[in-house]
């Protein structure tokens, strides 16, 4: 029968999605000897030509990172992570010295990158989105360079402005993530490979979405990406970060720092859709996404809003934070996390008010399935001299199946009398009635659930992108499979 | 078109249909009344494939095949439609984006090309303007924050869009203002076709004076006790269900 045969076609394809990026691309590598010391430290600067200034940065983390613990307040389960056993340094032979254009990038990896859904090729893209692709552990392309050049944005691998305007990576680079700050931040300080550098003159507002694209190819190896962003005053950016890696079965650590920085009436947009390799249905595998963001409001009437969409990754270990430093500076944080079958995500949002009229506004959605454990945990802190600061928390919670867990953790400290700071939550699950209701008119219980995560987690889409909300809308759906039935 | 045949259907262990018959042809629309607490939902509930509805005997054939065991989106696929007694809520999903997710699923299902959103959008406007119903409604969330009426109305409107070969409507009128009733019938009255059947359950004769049915049938302990043409539901308006031995039930 017709029907039917369309049917099974229908669940082969689905199962096929579950998680397309998962192919390997066949490169040749340019590999830093296995394992972690001061000489692995010293292969990555010089294999980048950096200033001694950065090298005595890097040793300074490495020589503190030995003596630090493992951050264990968090709720999450993992072995030991053997930092002796992994690649802290990985680069597309072909691409050693840093592309100069398109041209010179190895095919395969541009079919990587097309498979990915992320043409490099200008002239396939969408308009107004300029992208960043990290490949491992260097920067592979950035597309429309000269479009921004028009208004003086920089936009390049921080490899590349380290060349370019290297007083600028000087003056900001671990100010805002200090590299003492946390083992998985020092870690990244000491190794970071690549990463995306983004700076906006003051009075601009950049024409077009800057992206990055960050994909784990290299089998045992670490990703260790930095970015830095700054907004100089009254300037205005939107950027966007995709991450894909291949299905293995050993786990892989992503420790990425991102520092974004908003001088006096700026505004800069960050969207995340993290869908890291998740590992198998009983937790083989999975990459350990350990990332440390913040973002710091210093100049007056600054906004720093991130979104994030987390699907994927074994592990999410993620705190993008606000330092409202300057007065009626603004900080915002929408959050989707999906875990399943056997995934953890401890994640949530640091909120510090230090400025007057400061404001912060959290709204998280977290849906777990599956046997997964995911966990809430947000501070928001109101330093005493925050006068009239205001919070505003909201955290959802949607179970699906009785196996999971989902917990909210918030940490408010209030030092200030004039300081308003409302909170939240609520938990919920998928009713039958919901899904009879849907399944009745035809839709399949599958397709049913993700339009009811979908609409439970609305709020939050609607602040991405429109480009990056469609795909993350087929995300959730694909995150959730085998989630009922 | 469906043929229910000695139809025993039990809930959480408790019997609640026992041995009903009903059978109704293509293009017919009966009515079925009777008493709160009859089973009128459950035989609504049992004909769609709800979980938990089981039939420990008897069966129940649509268009020639037997719907035992059969999904609930494979029976909509199929053309049955149900309207709620108590339709329900989904927060944050917009009531177009709904439809046209239910409307593709069951193309698909067919085999049919699915609808593009600009024709789509089309079709909509066609059936909200039939049935009086606002844009607003379709932008909103999936029943959510909707009043009584507008849930009922909406139902109506899935079920125009759904165009199903059989539509159970299960008391479809109740929580209607007048003018909302008549509204609801006139669009119920223009879903009637040669190849549509329906199966209205209701409490009132009141829905009966604009929806003309073929047939009227009493359920009551879990069978259909009495059937017969418009003038039972007049009989029942005036008599209640004393003769079937459920007064003030
Ligand atoms: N999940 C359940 N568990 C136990 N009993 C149930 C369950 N669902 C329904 N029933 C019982 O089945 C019987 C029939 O219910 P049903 O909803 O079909 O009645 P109805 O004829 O539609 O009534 P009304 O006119 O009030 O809508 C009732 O006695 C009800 O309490
Ligand atoms: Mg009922």
């Amino acid at each position: 029968m017709v029907a039917s045969t369309n049917t099974m076609e229908q669940v082969n394809d689905l199962a096929e999605e579950k998680y397309k990026y998962g192919f390997v691309t066949d490169i040749e590598s340019d590999t830093a000897p296995k394992g972690l010391s001061e000489d692995t430290v010293r292969f990555i600067s010089a294999k980048k030509n950096e200033p001694e200034w950065l090298l005595d940065w890097r040793l300074k983390a490495y020589r503190y990172w030995l003596k630090m613990e493992d951050p264990e307040w968090a709720k999450v389960k993992f072995p030991e992570i053997d930092y002796q056993d992994a690649y802290y340094y990985s680069a597309p032979k072909t691409s050693g010295d840093g592309p100069k254009s398109l041209d010179e990038i190895d095919p395969e990896l541009l079919a990587t990158y097309e498979k990915l859904g992320i043409p490099l090729r200008e002239q396939e893209m969408l308009s107004g989105v300029a992208v960043d692709a990290v490949f491992d552990s260097v920067s592979v392309a950035t597309t429309f360079k000269a479009k921004l050049e028009e208004v003086g944005v920089i936009f390049c691998p921080i490899s590349e402005a380290l060349e370019k305007c290297p007083d600028l990576v000087k003056k900001y680079l671990g100010t805002v993530v200090p590299y003492t700050d946390n083992k998985h931040a020092t870690l990244n300080s000491a190794v970071f490979t690549d990463g995306s550098f983004v700076y906006i003159p003051p009075g601009v507002r950049c024409p077009m979405e800057l992206s990055t694209y960050f994909r784990i190819n290299a089998k045992n190896t670490g990703q260790f990406e930095r970015t830095l962003i700054i907004a100089d005053k009254g300037s205005y950016v939107s950027y966007l970060e995709g991450c894909t890696a291949p299905m293995r079965d050993e786990n892989q650590l992503h420790a990425a720092v991102v520092e974004l920085i908003a001088l006096d009436d700026a505004e800069i947009k960050y969207s995340t859709v993290q869908n890291w390799y998740p590992g198998d249905e009983n937790g083989v595998g999975g990459i350990y996404n350990f990332v440390t963001k913040r973002g710091a409001c210093r100049g007056r009437n600054s906004k720093i809003s991130w979104t994030q969409v987390e699907t994927g990754s074994a592990i999410t270990w993620k705190y993008p934070s606000c330092i409202l430093q300057g007065d009626n500076s603004v900080g915002e944080f929408y959050s989707i996390a999906i875990t399943n079958n056997c995934q953890q995500a401890d994640t949530g949002t640091k909120m510090i008010h230090l400025g007057k009229n400061t404001t912060s506004r959290i709204i998280s959605k977290g849906i777990s399935a599956g046997r997964a454990d995911q966990t809430y945990r947000g501070l928001v802190r109101m330093s005493p001299k925050a006068e009239n600061a205001r919070n505003f928390t909201q955290c959802d919670s949607l179970l699906i199946g009785d196996q999971c867990g989902a917990h909210t953790v918030p940490y408010i400290e209030s030092k200030n009398k004039s300081a308003i700071v409302e909170h939240e939550a609520t938990t919920s699950t998928i009713s039958e009635d919901q899904l009879f209701y849907l399944r009745q008119r035809g839709i399949p219980p599958e397709a049913a659930v993700a339009l009811v995560v979908n609409g439970f987690c609305r709020e939050v889409l609607q602040q991405l992108p429109m480009e990056f909300a469609v795909e993350a809308q087929k995300l959730v759906g694909i995150s959730l499979e085998g989630s009922v039935g | 078109m469906l043929e229910i045949k000695n139809l025993h259907v039990s809930v959480d262990g408790k019997e609640i249909l026992k041995g009903l018959n009903l059978s109704v042809g293509a293009g017919e629309m009966h009515a079925i009344m009777g008493p709160n607490g009859s089973g009128k939902s459950t035989l609504s509930y049992v004909i769609a494939g709800r979980e938990g509805y089981d039939i420990t005997g008897g069966r129940i054939v649509f268009q020639g095949e037997d719907l035992t065991g059969m999904e609930p989106e494979v029976r909509a696929a199929k053309g049955l439609f149900l309207a709620f007694q108590y339709p329900v809520e989904i927060p944050g999903v917009p009531n177009t984006t709904f439809l046209k997710e239910a409307l593709n699923a069951i193309r698909r299902y067919r085999g049919e090309d699915e609808l593009d959103a600009m024709q789509f959008v089309k079709m909509m406007r066609e059936k909200t303007k039939e049935l009086g119903i606002s844009d607003d409604m379709l932008k909103r969330a999936v029943n959510a924050g909707f009043s009584g009426g507008e849930k009922k109305r909406n139902e109506i409107l899935q079920m125009a869009v759904l165009k199903p070969t059989l539509a159970v409507l299960d008391e479809t009128d109740s929580g209607l203002d007048i003018d909302a009733l008549k509204i609801v019938a006139e669009g119920v009255n223009k879903l009637r076709s040669p190849d549509r059947s329906m199966l209205l359950i209701t409490h009132y004769q009141r829905l009966l004076d604009y929806i003309v049915p073929d047939k009227v049938h009493v359920l009551a302990h879990g069978k259909i006790q009495r059937s017969g043409g418009k003038e039972l539901a007049m009989e029942l308006e005036e008599k209640g269900y004393a003769e079937f031995g459920e007064a003030a039930a």
